[in-house]
């Protein structure tokens, strides 16, 4: 039957247009006339040409060296981040009653931090940190760790790194699980059959039947704990030193803390444009293996 | 506008964003495709073929930057283009 084509729906999706237009577009391009012009305020601005992206990309620069730093330090943030949070999120999911009361129960306590906004997670752990009041830093100093999270890096990453596997596991599981629970009935009886182990049902049947939502945690965790910023910067702000300066920490700083918004505007646009390309990546890489598996 | 700090290099940029889309979508209209496997693997269509390349430019540029500081920049206008050329032909 030959369908009729109604372009009407254009106008319906105007609105949203226009709130994009306003809310993505107009700042993106208000950056990227910022980052090849220089000011001296009173919104007079001359051409400067290609320098701030110059003193961006040299690592000898003052920005330069933390935006290589601050560049580094996200990447293996957010590479720890997925290598922890995703085989715990599947467990987590695999210990899920299916049936009964306690689904509910379960995944309600399971969701229960990623209704907490981000600010008041990072205050609750900044809280939870400290050695005189909270109780994780009160505990851990009185069995003599040497636990400090505002003057040791290694705590203050240890701190951070716990808090993102707290507020964002729950999200992993409930994607595995909500994956585990499409699994049809007749491969686990066809498997019990055939005799198969737990690790080998979970190996052939439970794993590539994840593979689909389990890219999509990799792409929703890998893209929030590599834009992470409120958490951090209520916990350590970045510090001490600048152990803890993911690069949009390091982006505010710049931008707002100092106006310098040449700098600030290269920075952001080669952050971007990296968010960007790995984005699509993890995008064009889902939607190959959505077309092999359906080939 | 004055807080969007105009000049004219960054509005010739945004004109030649707004051409190319105008004409990837007239070209979409009046010379529809079907996507083609290239050496990127996936199949691509010219929008595709475009992004890839924009992209590509982007990182071609911030590399030059960074590896010879950026004094001259012809030289990575000649390889954005020879990368244009072997996107648009073979992706």
């Amino acid at each position: 039957m030959e369908k009729a084509i109604n372009n009407r729906a254009w106008f319906f999706v105007l609105p949203v247009l226009v709130f994009v237009l306003f809310s993505s577009l107009v700042p993106l391009m208000t950056v990227i006339n910022y980052s090849v012009q220089d000011t001296m305020g009173q919104n007079n601005f001359f051409f400067n040409g290609i320098a701030w992206f110059q003193n961006l990309l040299d690592p000898t620069t003052d920005i330069g060296g933390r935006f290589a730093a601050a560049l580094v330090r996200n990447l293996l943030f957010s590479f720890v981040v997925l290598l922890i949070e995703l085989p715990l999120g599947v467990g987590a999911a695999l210990c899920i009653p299916r049936h009964g009361w306690k689904v509910g129960a379960t995944l309600v306590l399971i969701a229960l931090p990623l209704l907490i906004p981000y600010n008041v997670v990072g205050t609750i752990w900044q809280i939870f940190a400290r050695a005189d009041i909270g109780l994780l830093g009160y505990v851990l100093t009185h069995l003599g760790i040497a636990y400090n999270d505002t003057q040791d890096p290694t705590s203050a990453w240890a701190t951070i790194l716990v808090m993102d596997v707290w507020h964002w596991t729950g999200m992993v599981a409930l994607l595995a699980y909500a994956g585990l629970k499409s699994i049809p009935d007749a491969f686990y009886q066809a498997a019990r059959i055939d005799g198969a182990g737990r690790w080998s049902v979970f190996r052939n049947i439970e794993l590539p039947k994840l593979q689909k939502v389990l890219v999509i945690a990799v792409l929703l965790r890998f893209m929030g704990s590599f834009m992470i910023y409120t958490e951090p910067s209520i916990v350590t702000g970045g510090g001490p030193g600048e152990s803890t300066s993911f690069l949009s920490l390091d982006l505010v700083k710049i931008a707002l803390g100092q106006v310098d918004l040449g700098n600030g505007a290269a920075m952001s646009l080669v952050y971007n444009l990296i968010t960007l390309t790995i984005c699509w990546v993890f995008f064009t890489v889902m939607t190959q293996l959505d077309r092999r598996k359906d080939v | 506008m004055a807080w969007m700090a105009w000049n004219w290099y960054t509005a010739a940029f945004f004109a030649v964003i707004v051409l190319l889309l105008a004409v990837m979508t007239m070209l979409a209209v009046w010379r529809p495709e079907t996507p083609r496997v290239g050496i990127l693997r996936f199949p691509t269509t010219r929008g595709d073929r475009l992004f890839v390349s924009l992209i590509g430019t982007a990182f071609i540029y911030i590399f030059w930057i960074r590896f010879t500081g950026g004094t001259t920049m012809w030289p990575a206008a000649v390889l954005s283009v020879i990368y244009w050329g072997a996107m648009f032909r073979f992706a």
